[in-house]
Protein backbone atom coordinates (compact mmCIF):
# COMPACT_ATOMS: atom_id res chain seq x y z
CA UNK A 1 0.00 0.00 0.00
CA UNK A 2 0.83 3.58 -0.56
CA UNK A 3 1.90 4.79 2.63
CA UNK A 4 2.35 8.51 0.76
CA UNK A 5 -0.85 8.55 -0.17
CA UNK A 6 -2.18 7.87 3.53
CA UNK A 7 -0.21 10.43 5.15
CA UNK A 8 -0.40 13.35 2.12
CA UNK A 9 -2.79 16.23 4.15
CA UNK A 10 -3.05 14.21 6.97
CA UNK A 11 -2.06 17.05 8.96
CA UNK A 12 -5.56 18.06 7.37
CA UNK A 13 -7.41 16.25 9.69
CA UNK A 14 -5.40 17.16 13.53
CA UNK A 15 -7.66 18.17 15.23
CA UNK A 16 -10.15 15.05 14.40
CA UNK A 17 -7.03 12.72 14.90
CA UNK A 18 -5.91 14.25 18.40
CA UNK A 19 -9.31 13.93 19.70
CA UNK A 20 -9.14 10.14 18.58
CA UNK A 21 -5.91 9.80 19.88
CA UNK A 22 -7.41 10.99 23.26
CA UNK A 23 -10.55 9.21 23.79
CA UNK A 24 -8.04 6.27 23.31
CA UNK A 25 -6.09 7.15 26.21
CA UNK A 26 -9.16 8.23 28.34
CA UNK A 27 -10.62 5.02 27.91
CA UNK A 28 -7.20 3.12 29.16
CA UNK A 29 -7.08 5.49 31.82
CA UNK A 30 -10.51 4.99 32.79
CA UNK A 31 -9.52 1.28 33.35
CA UNK A 32 -6.29 1.65 34.72
CA UNK A 33 -6.96 4.46 37.52
CA UNK A 34 -8.37 2.84 41.13
CA UNK A 35 -11.47 2.64 42.04
CA UNK A 36 -13.44 5.95 42.95
CA UNK A 37 -9.92 7.57 42.65
CA UNK A 38 -9.29 9.77 39.64
CA UNK A 39 -13.06 10.39 38.82
CA UNK A 40 -12.83 14.20 38.42
CA UNK A 41 -9.26 13.69 36.72
CA UNK A 42 -11.06 12.16 33.98
CA UNK A 43 -12.99 15.57 33.42
CA UNK A 44 -9.27 17.35 34.02
CA UNK A 45 -8.20 14.82 31.39
CA UNK A 46 -11.11 15.17 28.79
CA UNK A 47 -10.58 18.93 29.07
CA UNK A 48 -7.22 18.31 28.16
CA UNK A 49 -7.78 16.55 25.46
CA UNK A 50 -10.31 18.79 24.13
CA UNK A 51 -7.81 21.83 24.83
CA UNK A 52 -5.65 19.94 22.60
CA UNK A 53 -7.69 19.84 19.80
CA UNK A 54 -8.72 23.62 19.73
CA UNK A 55 -4.38 24.14 19.81
CA UNK A 56 -4.46 21.72 16.83
CA UNK A 57 -7.07 23.22 14.87
CA UNK A 58 -5.96 26.77 15.48
CA UNK A 59 -2.13 25.18 14.50
CA UNK A 60 -3.85 24.50 10.97
CA UNK A 61 -5.31 27.94 10.72
CA UNK A 62 -4.21 29.95 7.92
CA UNK A 63 -2.87 26.92 6.38
CA UNK A 64 -4.55 26.79 2.94
CA UNK A 65 -7.42 24.36 2.10
CA UNK A 66 -6.41 20.71 1.97
CA UNK A 67 -8.17 17.56 1.46
CA UNK A 68 -7.47 13.91 2.80
CA UNK A 69 -8.37 11.70 0.00
CA UNK A 70 -11.44 13.10 -1.20
CA UNK A 71 -13.22 12.57 1.89
CA UNK A 72 -12.65 15.50 4.29
CA UNK A 73 -11.37 18.73 3.69
CA UNK A 74 -9.91 21.08 6.39
CA UNK A 75 -10.66 24.95 5.22
CA UNK A 76 -12.03 28.09 7.27
CA UNK A 77 -15.35 26.53 7.37
CA UNK A 78 -14.23 23.49 8.60
CA UNK A 79 -12.25 25.81 11.28
CA UNK A 80 -15.08 27.61 12.73
CA UNK A 81 -17.44 24.19 13.17
CA UNK A 82 -14.40 22.98 14.76
CA UNK A 83 -14.13 25.72 16.94
CA UNK A 84 -17.45 25.86 17.87
CA UNK A 85 -18.05 22.16 18.66
CA UNK A 86 -15.05 22.09 20.55
CA UNK A 87 -16.45 24.89 22.63
CA UNK A 88 -19.38 23.49 23.23
CA UNK A 89 -17.71 19.73 24.33
CA UNK A 90 -14.93 21.95 26.68
CA UNK A 91 -18.74 23.82 28.48
CA UNK A 92 -20.41 20.39 28.30
CA UNK A 93 -17.60 18.07 29.95
CA UNK A 94 -17.27 21.44 32.97
CA UNK A 95 -21.30 21.03 33.23
CA UNK A 96 -21.07 17.37 33.33
CA UNK A 97 -18.25 17.29 35.95
CA UNK A 98 -20.37 17.71 39.08
CA UNK A 99 -23.83 16.19 37.58
CA UNK A 100 -22.32 12.68 37.46
CA UNK A 101 -20.93 12.39 40.58
CA UNK A 102 -24.87 13.54 41.90
CA UNK A 103 -26.40 11.13 40.01
CA UNK A 104 -23.91 8.18 40.61
CA UNK A 105 -22.23 7.61 37.57
CA UNK A 106 -18.81 7.02 36.68
CA UNK A 107 -17.20 9.12 34.37
CA UNK A 108 -15.32 7.38 32.21
CA UNK A 109 -17.68 6.05 29.62
CA UNK A 110 -19.89 9.47 30.00
CA UNK A 111 -16.96 11.44 28.40
CA UNK A 112 -15.44 9.19 26.32
CA UNK A 113 -18.54 9.50 24.85
CA UNK A 114 -18.84 13.25 24.91
CA UNK A 115 -15.73 13.16 23.11
CA UNK A 116 -16.36 10.76 20.25
CA UNK A 117 -19.75 13.53 19.81
CA UNK A 118 -17.16 16.10 19.22
CA UNK A 119 -15.23 13.94 16.89
CA UNK A 120 -18.26 13.05 15.11
CA UNK A 121 -19.66 16.33 15.01
CA UNK A 122 -16.17 18.36 13.77
CA UNK A 123 -16.07 15.25 10.65
CA UNK A 124 -19.40 16.75 9.63
CA UNK A 125 -18.31 20.06 8.99
CA UNK A 126 -14.75 18.49 7.33
CA UNK A 127 -16.98 15.81 5.11
CA UNK A 128 -16.77 16.05 1.22
CA UNK A 129 -17.83 12.72 0.45
CA UNK A 130 -21.90 10.83 1.53
CA UNK A 131 -19.74 8.30 3.27
CA UNK A 132 -17.37 10.22 4.85
CA UNK A 133 -20.73 12.85 5.69
CA UNK A 134 -23.29 9.78 6.89
CA UNK A 135 -20.44 8.33 9.39
CA UNK A 136 -19.74 11.26 10.72
CA UNK A 137 -23.56 12.00 11.51
CA UNK A 138 -23.93 8.58 12.93
CA UNK A 139 -20.57 8.82 14.95
CA UNK A 140 -22.14 11.99 16.83
CA UNK A 141 -25.88 10.44 16.90
CA UNK A 142 -24.88 6.87 18.81
CA UNK A 143 -23.06 8.79 21.19
CA UNK A 144 -26.22 11.01 21.54
CA UNK A 145 -28.36 8.17 22.11
CA UNK A 146 -26.54 6.98 25.12
CA UNK A 147 -25.53 9.90 26.28
CA UNK A 148 -29.37 10.97 27.06
CA UNK A 149 -30.20 7.70 28.44
CA UNK A 150 -27.14 8.08 30.52
CA UNK A 151 -29.49 8.63 33.79
CA UNK A 152 -30.54 5.19 33.69
CA UNK A 153 -32.65 5.05 37.26
CA UNK A 154 -34.50 7.65 35.62
CA UNK A 155 -37.32 6.63 33.64
CA UNK A 156 -37.38 10.00 31.88
CA UNK A 157 -33.57 9.64 30.61
CA UNK A 158 -34.73 6.05 29.33
CA UNK A 159 -37.83 7.47 28.11
CA UNK A 160 -35.65 10.10 25.88
CA UNK A 161 -33.11 7.73 24.88
CA UNK A 162 -35.79 5.26 23.56
CA UNK A 163 -37.09 8.14 21.55
CA UNK A 164 -34.25 9.60 20.05
CA UNK A 165 -32.92 6.17 19.31
CA UNK A 166 -36.30 5.01 17.46
CA UNK A 167 -36.68 8.50 15.54
CA UNK A 168 -32.71 9.01 15.11
CA UNK A 169 -32.76 6.09 13.54
CA UNK A 170 -35.87 5.96 11.42
CA UNK A 171 -34.37 9.56 10.33
CA UNK A 172 -30.57 8.06 9.42
CA UNK A 173 -32.55 5.70 7.16
CA UNK A 174 -33.93 8.61 5.18
CA UNK A 175 -30.55 10.29 5.29
CA UNK A 176 -28.07 7.69 3.70
CA UNK A 177 -31.42 6.62 1.48
CA UNK A 178 -30.91 10.31 -0.02
CA UNK A 179 -27.07 10.12 -0.21
CA UNK A 180 -27.45 6.82 -1.98
CA UNK A 181 -29.76 8.28 -4.68
CA UNK A 182 -27.40 11.40 -4.60
CA UNK A 183 -24.81 8.84 -5.41
CA UNK A 184 -26.69 7.50 -8.39
CA UNK A 185 -27.22 10.59 -9.75
CA UNK A 186 -23.33 11.93 -9.89
CA UNK A 187 -21.67 8.50 -9.78
CA UNK A 188 -19.48 9.33 -7.40
CA UNK A 189 -19.72 9.88 -3.44
CA UNK A 190 -17.29 12.59 -3.98
CA UNK A 191 -19.20 16.03 -3.86
CA UNK A 192 -17.04 17.82 -6.62
CA UNK A 193 -17.35 15.13 -8.82
CA UNK A 194 -21.12 15.15 -8.50
CA UNK A 195 -21.39 18.62 -9.23
CA UNK A 196 -18.79 17.95 -12.35
CA UNK A 197 -20.87 14.73 -13.75
CA UNK A 198 -24.31 16.38 -13.70
CA UNK A 199 -23.26 20.05 -14.62
CA UNK A 200 -21.82 18.32 -17.72
CA UNK A 201 -25.20 16.86 -18.23
CA UNK A 202 -23.93 13.43 -17.80
CA UNK A 203 -25.68 11.04 -14.34
CA UNK A 204 -29.41 10.52 -13.87
CA UNK A 205 -30.45 14.67 -12.79
CA UNK A 206 -33.80 12.60 -12.16
CA UNK A 207 -32.39 11.02 -8.96
CA UNK A 208 -31.49 14.58 -7.59
CA UNK A 209 -34.31 16.06 -6.05
CA UNK A 210 -35.72 13.15 -4.60
CA UNK A 211 -32.53 12.97 -3.46
CA UNK A 212 -32.64 16.23 -2.12
CA UNK A 213 -36.09 16.05 -0.33
CA UNK A 214 -34.71 12.44 1.48
CA UNK A 215 -31.81 14.19 2.63
CA UNK A 216 -33.61 16.90 4.10
CA UNK A 217 -35.89 14.15 6.48
CA UNK A 218 -32.77 13.50 7.99
CA UNK A 219 -31.15 16.60 8.30
CA UNK A 220 -34.41 18.34 9.42
CA UNK A 221 -34.71 15.69 12.27
CA UNK A 222 -30.98 15.93 13.10
CA UNK A 223 -31.41 20.10 13.38
CA UNK A 224 -35.30 20.01 14.78
CA UNK A 225 -36.99 21.57 11.73
CA UNK A 226 -40.31 21.42 11.88
CA UNK A 227 -42.24 19.07 11.07
CA UNK A 228 -39.31 16.54 12.16
CA UNK A 229 -39.44 18.41 15.99
CA UNK A 230 -41.11 16.16 17.83
CA UNK A 231 -38.72 14.47 19.85
CA UNK A 232 -36.55 17.82 20.65
CA UNK A 233 -38.95 18.66 23.84
CA UNK A 234 -39.24 15.25 25.05
CA UNK A 235 -35.23 14.75 24.70
CA UNK A 236 -34.13 17.88 25.62
CA UNK A 237 -36.67 17.49 29.20
CA UNK A 238 -35.91 13.96 29.96
CA UNK A 239 -31.38 13.30 28.86
CA UNK A 240 -29.04 15.01 31.83
CA UNK A 241 -28.97 18.55 31.36
CA UNK A 242 -25.34 19.00 30.54
CA UNK A 243 -25.92 16.86 27.62
CA UNK A 244 -29.05 18.91 27.02
CA UNK A 245 -26.75 21.70 26.59
CA UNK A 246 -24.17 20.10 24.90
CA UNK A 247 -26.40 18.49 22.21
CA UNK A 248 -28.41 21.98 21.30
CA UNK A 249 -25.28 23.62 20.32
CA UNK A 250 -23.37 20.43 18.90
CA UNK A 251 -26.02 18.89 16.71
CA UNK A 252 -27.05 22.26 15.17
CA UNK A 253 -23.75 23.00 14.38
CA UNK A 254 -22.88 19.66 12.80
CA UNK A 255 -25.47 19.24 11.72
CA UNK A 256 -26.35 22.73 9.54
CA UNK A 257 -21.98 22.76 8.37
CA UNK A 258 -22.26 19.40 6.94
CA UNK A 259 -26.20 20.31 4.80
CA UNK A 260 -24.39 23.63 3.97
CA UNK A 261 -21.37 22.04 2.77
CA UNK A 262 -23.10 19.46 0.27
CA UNK A 263 -25.48 21.71 -1.12
CA UNK A 264 -22.34 24.21 -1.73
CA UNK A 265 -20.93 21.77 -3.46
CA UNK A 266 -22.15 19.10 -4.96
CA UNK A 267 -25.45 20.65 -6.17
CA UNK A 268 -25.31 24.38 -6.11
CA UNK A 269 -26.82 24.32 -9.75
CA UNK A 270 -29.90 23.33 -7.98
CA UNK A 271 -30.04 25.96 -5.82
CA UNK A 272 -33.18 27.84 -7.35
CA UNK A 273 -35.29 24.38 -6.64
CA UNK A 274 -34.51 23.89 -3.59
CA UNK A 275 -34.33 27.41 -1.75
CA UNK A 276 -38.14 28.13 -2.04
CA UNK A 277 -39.27 24.04 0.08
CA UNK A 278 -36.46 25.06 2.58
CA UNK A 279 -37.91 28.63 2.93
CA UNK A 280 -40.83 27.37 3.36
CA UNK A 281 -39.56 25.17 6.36
CA UNK A 282 -37.74 27.66 8.09
CA UNK A 283 -41.35 29.86 7.78
CA UNK A 284 -42.80 26.92 9.56
CA UNK A 285 -39.88 26.06 12.04
CA UNK A 286 -39.73 29.65 13.33
CA UNK A 287 -43.80 30.25 13.56
CA UNK A 288 -44.59 26.42 15.47
CA UNK A 289 -41.00 26.78 17.41
CA UNK A 290 -42.15 30.21 18.88
CA UNK A 291 -45.82 29.98 19.39
CA UNK A 292 -45.62 26.36 21.21
CA UNK A 293 -42.49 28.00 23.34
CA UNK A 294 -45.25 30.64 24.58
CA UNK A 295 -47.20 27.73 26.32
CA UNK A 296 -44.22 26.41 28.53
CA UNK A 297 -44.25 26.09 31.73
CA UNK A 298 -40.63 23.74 32.13
CA UNK A 299 -38.19 25.89 31.20
CA UNK A 300 -36.31 23.37 29.90
CA UNK A 301 -38.94 22.90 27.59
CA UNK A 302 -39.19 25.99 26.55
CA UNK A 303 -35.35 26.25 25.95
CA UNK A 304 -36.29 22.99 23.66
CA UNK A 305 -38.65 24.70 21.37
CA UNK A 306 -36.74 28.40 21.34
CA UNK A 307 -34.05 26.08 20.07
CA UNK A 308 -36.62 24.81 17.39
CA UNK A 309 -37.13 28.52 16.64
CA UNK A 310 -33.16 29.09 16.36
CA UNK A 311 -33.55 26.11 13.93
CA UNK A 312 -35.63 28.22 12.06
CA UNK A 313 -33.66 31.32 11.81
CA UNK A 314 -30.22 29.65 11.08
CA UNK A 315 -31.84 27.54 8.05
CA UNK A 316 -32.35 31.03 6.52
CA UNK A 317 -29.03 31.25 5.74
CA UNK A 318 -29.20 28.23 4.00
CA UNK A 319 -31.95 29.27 1.97
CA UNK A 320 -30.23 32.83 1.42
CA UNK A 321 -27.04 30.31 0.16
CA UNK A 322 -24.52 33.06 -0.25
CA UNK A 323 -20.76 33.15 0.84
CA UNK A 324 -21.76 35.85 3.65
CA UNK A 325 -24.61 33.87 4.58
CA UNK A 326 -22.70 30.80 5.42
CA UNK A 327 -20.04 33.13 7.37
CA UNK A 328 -23.52 34.60 9.05
CA UNK A 329 -24.72 30.98 10.11
CA UNK A 330 -20.91 30.25 11.84
CA UNK A 331 -21.09 33.23 13.77
CA UNK A 332 -25.15 32.55 14.91
CA UNK A 333 -23.69 29.12 15.79
CA UNK A 334 -20.69 30.93 17.81
CA UNK A 335 -22.86 32.81 19.62
CA UNK A 336 -25.81 30.57 20.17
CA UNK A 337 -22.90 28.32 21.63
CA UNK A 338 -22.60 30.81 24.64
CA UNK A 339 -25.61 31.35 25.03
CA UNK A 340 -27.90 28.06 24.94
CA UNK A 341 -24.95 26.67 26.96
CA UNK A 342 -24.76 29.78 29.76
CA UNK A 343 -29.03 29.38 29.71
CA UNK A 344 -28.13 25.65 30.25
CA UNK A 345 -26.16 26.17 33.29
CA UNK A 346 -28.20 28.25 34.75
CA UNK A 347 -30.65 25.99 34.88
CA UNK A 348 -28.51 22.38 36.13
CA UNK A 349 -27.46 25.41 39.30
CA UNK A 350 -31.39 25.90 39.72
CA UNK A 351 -32.06 21.80 39.72
CA UNK A 352 -33.08 21.35 43.29
CA UNK A 353 -31.98 18.39 43.51
CA UNK A 354 -30.12 17.00 40.10
CA UNK A 355 -31.86 14.67 38.45
CA UNK A 356 -35.09 14.90 36.04
CA UNK A 357 -37.83 14.31 38.36
CA UNK A 358 -37.46 18.12 39.54
CA UNK A 359 -37.80 19.73 36.75
CA UNK A 360 -37.25 23.80 36.90
CA UNK A 361 -40.64 25.58 36.02
CA UNK A 362 -40.49 29.03 35.20
CA UNK A 363 -42.62 29.77 38.79
CA UNK A 364 -39.76 28.25 40.68
CA UNK A 365 -37.46 31.19 39.37
CA UNK A 366 -39.81 33.72 40.66
CA UNK A 367 -37.81 36.40 42.90
CA UNK A 368 -34.71 34.32 42.17
CA UNK A 369 -33.29 37.59 41.59
CA UNK A 370 -33.16 38.25 45.95
CA UNK A 371 -31.60 35.31 46.03
CA UNK A 372 -29.27 34.51 43.59
CA UNK A 373 -28.19 37.62 42.20
CA UNK A 374 -25.46 36.48 39.93
CA UNK A 375 -27.06 33.97 38.68
CA UNK A 376 -30.12 35.52 37.80
CA UNK A 377 -28.75 38.35 35.90
CA UNK A 378 -26.65 35.82 33.98
CA UNK A 379 -29.57 33.90 33.10
CA UNK A 380 -30.80 37.64 32.16
CA UNK A 381 -28.34 38.20 29.90
CA UNK A 382 -28.68 34.59 28.07
CA UNK A 383 -32.45 35.32 27.48
CA UNK A 384 -31.84 39.05 26.60
CA UNK A 385 -29.38 37.53 23.96
CA UNK A 386 -31.33 34.46 22.56
CA UNK A 387 -34.16 36.62 22.10
CA UNK A 388 -32.37 38.86 19.85
CA UNK A 389 -31.69 42.28 22.05
CA UNK A 390 -28.88 44.92 21.25
CA UNK A 391 -26.21 44.95 21.95
CA UNK A 392 -25.72 41.11 23.05
CA UNK A 393 -24.17 38.62 21.06
CA UNK A 394 -27.18 37.21 19.70
CA UNK A 395 -28.27 40.19 18.29
CA UNK A 396 -25.44 40.71 16.16
CA UNK A 397 -26.07 36.70 15.32
CA UNK A 398 -29.18 36.85 14.11
CA UNK A 399 -28.61 40.84 12.53
CA UNK A 400 -25.46 38.78 9.90
CA UNK A 401 -28.08 36.36 8.87
CA UNK A 402 -30.66 38.51 8.65
CA UNK A 403 -28.47 41.07 6.27
CA UNK A 404 -27.03 38.09 3.76
CA UNK A 405 -30.79 37.26 3.64
CA UNK A 406 -31.88 40.07 2.40
CA UNK A 407 -29.04 40.63 -0.12
CA UNK A 408 -29.35 37.60 -1.47
CA UNK A 409 -33.54 38.44 -2.40
CA UNK A 410 -35.32 36.94 0.70
CA UNK A 411 -36.48 40.07 2.20
CA UNK A 412 -40.07 38.13 2.81
CA UNK A 413 -38.84 35.97 5.09
CA UNK A 414 -36.80 38.02 6.50
CA UNK A 415 -39.68 40.40 7.85
CA UNK A 416 -41.13 36.64 8.99
CA UNK A 417 -38.18 36.09 11.14
CA UNK A 418 -38.20 39.41 12.68
CA UNK A 419 -41.64 38.69 13.58
CA UNK A 420 -41.08 36.04 15.14
CA UNK A 421 -38.46 37.12 16.83
CA UNK A 422 -40.52 39.56 18.25
CA UNK A 423 -42.65 37.21 19.54
CA UNK A 424 -40.29 35.29 21.27
CA UNK A 425 -38.83 38.11 23.26
CA UNK A 426 -42.07 37.82 25.01
CA UNK A 427 -41.35 34.29 26.59
CA UNK A 428 -37.34 35.12 27.15
CA UNK A 429 -38.70 38.16 28.76
CA UNK A 430 -41.38 36.43 31.16
CA UNK A 431 -38.36 34.25 32.87
CA UNK A 432 -36.76 37.62 33.32
CA UNK A 433 -40.10 39.12 35.10
CA UNK A 434 -40.49 36.14 37.41
CA UNK A 435 -37.00 36.43 38.28
CA UNK A 436 -36.86 40.15 39.18
CA UNK A 437 -40.58 41.13 39.57
CA UNK A 438 -42.18 38.50 41.18
CA UNK A 439 -42.24 37.29 44.57
CA UNK A 440 -41.59 33.94 45.62
CA UNK A 441 -44.40 31.64 46.78
CA UNK A 442 -45.33 32.19 49.91
CA UNK A 443 -46.17 28.99 52.72
CA UNK A 444 -44.46 26.81 50.25
CA UNK A 445 -40.65 26.06 51.59
CA UNK A 446 -38.65 28.03 48.97
CA UNK A 447 -36.58 26.14 46.93
CA UNK A 448 -33.38 25.38 48.43
CA UNK A 449 -30.75 26.54 45.40
CA UNK A 450 -27.47 25.83 44.92
CA UNK A 451 -27.70 22.78 46.34
CA UNK A 452 -25.13 20.63 44.27
CA UNK A 453 -22.43 19.13 46.33
CA UNK A 454 -19.85 21.77 44.81
CA UNK A 455 -21.64 24.27 42.40
CA UNK A 456 -18.10 25.58 40.84
CA UNK A 457 -18.44 24.31 37.75
CA UNK A 458 -21.90 25.77 36.30
CA UNK A 459 -20.63 29.13 37.78
CA UNK A 460 -17.90 29.09 36.40
CA UNK A 461 -19.56 28.07 33.02
CA UNK A 462 -22.26 30.44 33.40
CA UNK A 463 -19.46 33.35 33.88
CA UNK A 464 -17.53 32.15 30.76
CA UNK A 465 -20.91 32.26 29.00
CA UNK A 466 -22.35 35.28 30.12
CA UNK A 467 -18.79 37.13 30.01
CA UNK A 468 -18.68 35.86 26.62
CA UNK A 469 -22.19 36.60 25.27
CA UNK A 470 -21.30 40.50 26.74
CA UNK A 471 -17.98 40.80 25.12
CA UNK A 472 -19.05 39.17 21.84
CA UNK A 473 -21.60 41.63 21.23
CA UNK A 474 -19.55 44.90 22.38
CA UNK A 475 -17.00 43.83 19.91
CA UNK A 476 -18.89 42.10 17.27
CA UNK A 477 -16.98 43.66 14.10
CA UNK A 478 -13.81 41.78 15.57
CA UNK A 479 -15.62 38.05 15.44
CA UNK A 480 -17.22 38.90 12.56
CA UNK A 481 -14.49 39.63 10.61
CA UNK A 482 -12.76 36.11 11.94
CA UNK A 483 -15.80 34.29 10.53
CA UNK A 484 -15.82 35.84 7.58
CA UNK A 485 -12.07 35.68 7.26
CA UNK A 486 -13.11 31.67 7.53
CA UNK A 487 -16.05 31.34 6.43
CA UNK A 488 -14.52 31.88 2.78
CA UNK B 1 -28.91 -8.12 -17.45
CA UNK B 2 -31.73 -6.83 -15.83
CA UNK B 3 -31.91 -2.75 -16.24
CA UNK B 4 -31.52 -0.75 -12.83
CA UNK B 5 -34.64 0.85 -12.33
CA UNK B 6 -35.97 -2.44 -11.68
CA UNK B 7 -33.78 -2.80 -8.37
CA UNK B 8 -34.52 0.81 -7.57
CA UNK B 9 -38.13 0.43 -7.73
CA UNK B 10 -38.11 -2.59 -5.74
CA UNK B 11 -35.64 -1.32 -2.94
CA UNK B 12 -38.10 1.69 -3.15
CA UNK B 13 -40.70 -0.65 -2.18
CA UNK B 14 -39.11 -2.52 0.29
CA UNK B 15 -38.39 0.87 2.05
CA UNK B 16 -41.89 1.79 2.26
CA UNK B 17 -42.98 -0.83 3.77
CA UNK B 18 -40.23 -0.47 6.10
CA UNK B 19 -41.39 3.01 6.98
CA UNK B 20 -45.26 1.92 7.06
CA UNK B 21 -43.82 -0.41 9.47
CA UNK B 22 -42.59 1.87 11.52
CA UNK B 23 -45.20 4.22 11.94
CA UNK B 24 -47.81 1.36 12.28
CA UNK B 25 -46.38 -0.95 14.55
CA UNK B 26 -46.27 -0.12 18.49
CA UNK B 27 -43.91 -3.10 19.48
CA UNK B 28 -40.28 -1.22 20.03
CA UNK B 29 -38.83 -4.67 18.14
CA UNK B 30 -40.71 -4.79 15.01
CA UNK B 31 -40.11 -1.02 14.60
CA UNK B 32 -36.58 -2.04 15.01
CA UNK B 33 -36.70 -4.78 12.24
CA UNK B 34 -38.48 -2.53 10.25
CA UNK B 35 -35.67 0.37 10.46
CA UNK B 36 -33.34 -2.47 9.66
CA UNK B 37 -35.26 -3.46 6.41
CA UNK B 38 -35.30 -0.14 5.40
CA UNK B 39 -31.01 0.18 5.62
CA UNK B 40 -30.86 -2.97 3.57
CA UNK B 41 -33.17 -1.34 0.87
CA UNK B 42 -30.86 1.31 0.62
CA UNK B 43 -28.07 -1.05 0.22
CA UNK B 44 -29.73 -2.58 -2.17
CA UNK B 45 -30.35 0.86 -4.28
CA UNK B 46 -26.30 1.52 -3.53
CA UNK B 47 -25.33 -2.25 -5.35
CA UNK B 48 -27.64 -1.41 -7.91
CA UNK B 49 -26.68 2.14 -8.93
CA UNK B 50 -22.98 1.07 -8.37
CA UNK B 51 -23.08 -1.85 -10.78
CA UNK B 52 -25.07 0.84 -12.81
CA UNK B 53 -21.64 3.41 -12.54
CA UNK B 54 -19.07 0.12 -12.75
CA UNK B 55 -17.45 1.67 -9.72
CA UNK B 56 -16.68 0.27 -6.08
CA UNK B 57 -17.77 3.71 -3.97
CA UNK B 58 -21.65 2.50 -4.13
CA UNK B 59 -20.30 -1.20 -2.70
CA UNK B 60 -17.53 0.39 0.02
CA UNK B 61 -20.81 2.51 1.36
CA UNK B 62 -22.89 -0.33 2.14
CA UNK B 63 -20.14 -2.18 4.22
CA UNK B 64 -20.12 1.17 5.89
CA UNK B 65 -23.84 1.04 6.04
CA UNK B 66 -23.45 -2.63 7.82
CA UNK B 67 -20.94 -1.66 10.30
CA UNK B 68 -23.02 1.37 11.67
CA UNK B 69 -26.51 -0.73 11.68
CA UNK B 70 -24.50 -3.43 13.53
CA UNK B 71 -23.50 -0.47 15.98
CA UNK B 72 -26.82 1.04 16.04
CA UNK B 73 -28.31 -2.55 17.14
CA UNK B 74 -25.64 -2.76 19.88
CA UNK B 75 -26.77 0.50 21.39
CA UNK B 76 -30.39 0.11 20.34
CA UNK B 77 -30.86 -3.23 22.46
CA UNK B 78 -29.22 -1.92 25.26
CA UNK B 79 -31.77 1.02 25.38
CA UNK B 80 -34.63 -1.07 24.80
CA UNK B 81 -33.03 -3.27 27.86
CA UNK B 82 -33.07 -0.60 30.05
CA UNK B 83 -36.29 0.53 29.08
CA UNK B 84 -37.81 -2.88 29.80
CA UNK B 85 -36.24 -3.01 33.39
CA UNK B 86 -38.24 0.23 33.87
CA UNK B 87 -41.32 -0.62 32.30
CA UNK B 88 -41.68 -3.80 31.74
CA UNK B 89 -42.92 -3.62 28.69
CA UNK B 90 -41.57 -2.71 25.20
CA UNK B 91 -45.05 -0.90 23.47
CA UNK B 92 -44.26 2.37 22.37
CA UNK B 93 -47.32 3.80 22.92
CA UNK B 94 -46.62 3.29 27.07
CA UNK B 95 -43.40 5.65 26.32
CA UNK B 96 -45.73 8.19 27.47
CA UNK B 97 -43.90 10.35 30.84
CA UNK B 98 -43.08 13.25 28.49
CA UNK B 99 -45.53 15.09 26.75
CA UNK B 100 -46.57 18.55 26.03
Amino acid sequence: MDTALLTENAVALLPEIVLSAGVMVLMIFDILRREQNGASSLAGLSIAILLLGIGASLFIWGRPPAEYMEGAVSDGFALSVRLVVLIAGVLGVLLSRNYLPAIERQGGAFYSLQLLAVIGMMLMGTATNLIVLFIALEIFSLALYILSGFYRESPRSIEAAMKYFLLGAFASTFFVYGAALLYGAGGSAHYARIHETLSAGAGNPSLVMPGIALLLVGFGFKVSLVPFHMWTPDVYQGAPTPVTAFMSVGTKAAAFAGFFRLMMTALPSYQSQWALPLAILAVLTMTVGNLTALRQSSVKRMLAYSSVAHAGYILIALVAGTASASSAALFYLFTYAFMNVGAFAVIIAFEKRVGNENDVEQSDLAGIADRSPALAAAMAVFMLSLSGIPPLAGFFGKFMVFKAAVEAGWAWLVVIGVLNSAVSAYYYLRVVVAMYFQQAEEGGEAKELDALPDSRSPHFVVTVAAVAVVVIGLQPGLWVDLMRGLGQ
Amino acid sequence: MVETSYYLILAAIIFSIGATGVLLRRNALIIFMCIEMMLNSVNLTLIALARQWGNLEGQIFVFMIMAVAAAEVAVGLAILIANVRHRQSINIDEINLLRW
